[in-house]
C-alpha cells in the first residue's frame, strides 16, 4: 500500500479539524486559542508541501516559507498583545475582553 | 514499505499530539504537546522530500515561537482552571461542527483529481542533480526575491510592534544618569566653608 497525496491531505484535514475543535472547547483561554490557530496553520502548510511534492512544483514550498514567516510574526504580536492585556486587566478571559464596547 | 510505516507513525503521533494540545489541563503541557506535533509534522515533511521546510519548522517554530509561547504561559499568573470552565458545555457544539467540517474536507480530498496536463510553474529538479535546499534557494533568491524581502519587512514590523507593545518605563523609578555623574566638576561638587567655632554649619 503506497502513501499517496490523499493520505497527506487527510492528515491535514484531521489536524485542521482538531484546531477548529480546540477553539470551540477552550473559548475562554486566549493562549490555547492561539495554539489551536498554530495547529490549523500547520495543517495548511502540510497541504501546501504535499501538493508541492506530489505535483513536482517547488512554488508550494516557497509559499510555505512565506506562510511560516507570517505565522511567526502573528504569534509574536498576538502574545505581546496578551501580555499587555494581562498587565492592564489582570485576566485573559476572552469573555471579559470588552474594553472597546465603551 | 518503510516509508509507509513511518508515514502512519508520524501521522498518528501528530494527530494524537494535536488532540492533547486542546485537551491538556495544564497549558504548559499543551505547549509541549504542540512542540511534539511540530516535530512529527517535520518528519512528514522529510518523508515528502521537503527537508528545508522540515528543518525550518524545527528551528523557527520549535526553537523560537513555541519557546515564546512557553515563556508567556509561565510568565502570566493566570488561574487556568477557571478558564477551563464550560469545557464540557461547549463539547457537543464543537463536536458537531468539527465532525461536519471533517466530513466535508474528507469528501473534497477523496474526490480530488489532478489534471494530467498540469503546467508546472517551477518543476522540481531531480534529487540527483540538486538538493531540495539548493533548489529552493535558486528559486527564492531569483524569481521570488521581492517576496523574500517582503517577508523580511513583515518580520521587522512584527519585531518593532512587539517591542513597542510590551516595553514600558515605570514612573517614579530613579535611574542612574552616567552623563550627569561624569559631567560633574570640582566647582559644582565641593565647597570650602570656614566654620566658626561653636556655631556649626547651617
Amino acid at each position: 500500500m503506497t502513501v499517496g497525496l490523499s493520505h497527506y491531505l487527510t492528515v491535514a484535514a484531521v489536524l485542521f479539524t482538531v484546531g477548529i475543535f480546540g477553539i470551540f472547547l477552550n473559548r475562554k483561554n486566549v493562549i490555547v486559542i492561539l495554539m489551536s490557530i498554530e495547529l490549523m496553520m500547520l495543517a495548511v502548510n502540510l497541504n501546501l508541501v504535499a501538493f508541492s511534492a506530489f505535483h513536482g512544483d517547488l512554488v508550494g514550498q516557497i509559499f510555505t516559507l512565506i506562510a511560516l514567516t507570517v505565522a511567526a510574526a502573528e504569534a509574536a504580536i498576538g502574545l505581546a498583545i496578551v501580555v499587555v492585556y494581562f498587565r492592564n486587566r489582570g485576566t485573559i478571559d476572552v469573555a471579559e475582553i470588552d474594553l472597546l464596547k465603551g | 514499505m518503510l516509508s509507509a510505516l513511518f508515514f502512519y507513525l508520524f501521522a498518528t503521533m501528530c494527530v494524537g499530539a494535536g488532540v492533547m494540545v486542546i485537551a491538556a489541563k495544564n497549558p504548559v503541557h499543551a505547549v509541549l504537546y504542540l512542540i511534539f506535533a511540530f516535530f512529527n509534522a517535520a518528519g512528514l515533511f522529510v518523508l515528502l522530500g521537503a527537508e528545508f521546510i522540515a528543518m525550518i519548522l524545527v528551528v523557527v517554530y520549535v526553537g523560537a515561537v513555541m519557546v515564546l509561547f512557553l515563556f508567556v504561559v509561565m510568565m502570566l499568573d493566570v488561574n487556568f482552571a477557571e478558564l477551563r470552565a464550560g469545557f464540557l458545555k461547549y463539547l457537543p457544539v464543537g463536536a458537531i461542527v468539527g465532525i461536519l467540517l471533517l466530513v466535508e474536507l474528507v469528501f473534497v480530498v477523496g474526490a480530488w483529481l489532478t489534471a494530467p496536463d498540469l503546467i508546472r510553474d517551477a518543476p522540481t529538479p531531480p534529487a540527483s542533480e540538486m538538493s531540495n535546499t539548493q533548489a529552493l534557494g535558486e528559486l527564492l533568491y531569483t524569481r521570488y526575491v521581492y517576496l523574500f524581502e517582503a517577508a523580511g519587512l513583515i518580520l521587522l514590523v512584527a519585531m518593532i510592534g512587539a517591542i513597542v507593545l510590551t516595553l514600558h518605563h515605570k514612573r517614579d523609578v530613579r535611574r542612574q544618569s552616567v552623563a550627569a555623574q561624569v559631567g560633574r566638576t570640582r566647582e559644582t561638587a565641593i565647597e570650602v566653608v570656614q566654620v566658626e567655632t561653636g556655631k556649626g554649619l547651617k
